[in-house]
């Protein structure tokens, strides 16, 4: 981990007619770590999340990418950027294959998405590609699989898998193991630990021992804003923390 | 499925298809290849991307209209006539698309039919559509200067081959890099807009594809029906067209056609029974939809894949 910045928020603040979900967050995601949203239900979590990628526009603040002004862009072209996230309920295309899956995020590249009279066959050549970033996930021997067949574990490796297809910068990912079993949950932060290598990733996470598993840095919401920052066992010493998830309250 | 048993249904159906002036009246043959086009152009938006345009029959109409003037007061060659309908066609797709597309689910539903509206009032105002009567008397012509159409089967030739164009074009673009696209926005648009892809221009070159196509089926109807009537640029078409999909079964390559068949088999035979041609078409595309949600070609395909997989789905 170099410490540079790779992605960073000043000031944003996302209000819904009156109600603030997010007010004055400023974060700084240092490159090559794993970062951590953590805090209690409706702290602004995913609001955060939806202002980073766009599917939400900030009312204030702004969003830096390499040190570029993302604030204003379009989602899919913060995505182009290398800047992908993951959703909290898992994002697949549940009547594709599993190869079919991976090779829509890989067909991009080509640049033939808007050809509509070029053959099938044509995407082929991403067959060897989309079969490694399976493999890569454990999801061997499973290509031909539609999608909405696979337990839903399998269905959250398979998104990781598609993420991965874009090579992205930045992997934004939404409680990557929620709704998991025991077992799942050891398997995903096996696969989080291993993509993270090379890249950064964000997560919004509730599972604690996950966090504390994977984080570098943690940054803990609470009503919207940061209530503390810092490695898992600083903030899980920090009375403020420790206060806002029990509930007690002077 | 084993592909060569694949192959042979297609060339079957392609014989069939050929065959079908020896066999039953070839104005109702062309009427069915007309809607089945129109059917399964609509499918690619409803099947394929997940739109469901309650305004198609704009396509239809406006191109049945255009190829009818141009056959009547232009004496354009009829694959001429037919071209410039399908041309106008997808440029109003193109303009709706570009406003519709922006909105989803119902609302996308409601502009669509606002649209058709707009063009069903256009059609009864102007002075050169015939208002009520429609336009009469559209003559067929020569096809590339060469067959007389007013040989119904020649005619027939004429439309079949036609539809194999338009058809063939809607099942590339199902099966290109584009289509794979097309599904993934059906699937999760959410996710297809995280993977970078700009959702709305996908979704305006399938409403066009779909509007150019919609209109070829409106210029053959025109040509050779030898009328063009407000009927095709009716609500009530915009309503026949999608009960045509879902009977088929949306999402499938044969399903809409499959469901054109069957509205015009049943408008055609139960014609002598008078207006409850409608409360019969209602109550078999009822028990379809109750019975058989994916239609009748999609429970076909899941019986045959389930034979073929040995009980797995």
């Amino acid at each position: 981990m170099d410490g540079e910045t790779i992605l960073e928020t000043r000031e944003l603040v996302k209000a819904f007619q009156g109600f603030v979900a997010v007010n004055g967050v400023s974060l700084r995601v240092a490159r090559g770590s794993i970062h951590a949203l953590i805090g209690p239900n409706g702290a602004g979590k995913t609001t955060v999340f939806n202002l980073l990628t766009r599917f939400l526009p900030a009312t204030r603040g702004s969003i830096l990418f390499r040190g570029e002004d993302i604030t204003r862009a379009r989602p899919a072209e913060i995505a182009r950027r290398g800047l992908v996230r993951s959703f909290q309920v898992s994002a697949v295309f549940p009547d594709l294959t599993a190869l079919e899956n991976v090779r829509v995020a890989l067909q991009r590249g080509l640049g033939t998405s808007f050809h509509f009279w070029r053959p099938e066959r044509s995407l082929a050549v991403l067959d060897a590609r989309a079969r490694e970033l399976l493999a890569a996930v454990g999801l061997e021997g499973q290509e031909q699989v539609t999608t909405v067949e696979l337990p839903y574990g399998r269905k959250r490796a398979l998104e990781i898998a598609t993420t991965l297809a874009l090579e992205p910068e930045v992997m934004l990912l939404d409680e990557p193991t929620q709704g998991m079993g025991h077992e799942d949950v050891g398997r995903v932060v096996g696969l989080i630990r291993k993509v993270a290598e090379g890249r950064t990733v964000v997560l919004v996470e509730h599972n604690l021992s996950v966090v504390r598993d994977l984080a570098d840095r943690v940054t803990v919401l609470a009503r919207g804003s940061v209530l503390a920052e810092g490695s898992y066992d600083e903030v899980s010493r920090d009375p403020a923390v420790l206060e806002a998830y029990i509930g007690a309250s002077p | 499925m084993p592909g060569r048993l694949v192959t042979w249904g297609w060339i079957a159906l392609l014989a069939l298809g050929l065959a079908a002036p020896f066999v039953v009246y070839p104005v109702f043959a062309m009427n069915v290849l007309c809607l089945a086009l129109f059917a399964s152009a609509f499918n690619l938006l409803l099947g394929y991307t997940g739109l469901l345009s309650f305004g198609h029959a704009a396509f239809l109409g406006a191109s049945a209209y255009t190829t009818g003037w141009a056959l009547r007061s232009w004496g354009l060659p009829p694959e001429l006539a037919v071209l410039l309908g399908t041309a106008l066609a997808a440029a109003l797709g193109l303009v709706f698309g570009a406003l519709a597309i922006r909105r989803s689910g119902i609302y996308f539903a409601m502009i669509t039919l606002g649209f058709a509206q707009l063009v069903y009032f256009l059609v009864v105002q102007l002075p050169w559509t015939g208002g009520e009567d429609g336009l009469q008397g559209i003559p067929r012509g020569r096809a590339l200067g060469l067959f007389p159409l007013d040989d119904p089967r020649t005619a027939y030739w004429f439309v079949y081959a036609a539809f194999l164009g338009g058809f063939w074009l809607l099942h590339r673009a199902i099966h290109s890099p584009f289509g794979h696209v097309l599904r993934a926005i059906r699937e999760n648009e959410p996710r297809a807009v995280s993977l970078g892809y700009d959702v709305a221009r996908y979704k305006l070159l399938a409403f066009v594809l779909s509007a150019g196509v919609s209109g070829l089926a409106g210029g053959l109807k025109a040509l050779v029906l030898q009328f063009a009537s407000l009927s095709d640029v009716h609500w009530h078409r915009s309503g026949e067209v999608v009960l045509m999909t879902l009977l088929g079964g949306m999402g499938t390559v044969l399903g809409p056609s499959v469901g054109a068949l069957l509205v015009v088999a049943l408008e055609n035979y139960l014609a002598d029974t008078g207006s409850w041609v409608t409360v019969i078409t209602g109550a078999v595309f009822v028990a379809c939809v109750v019975a058989f949600r994916r239609g009748i070609v999609g429970e076909v395909r899941a019986l045959v894949r389930r034979s073929f997989t040995g009980g797995k789905p």
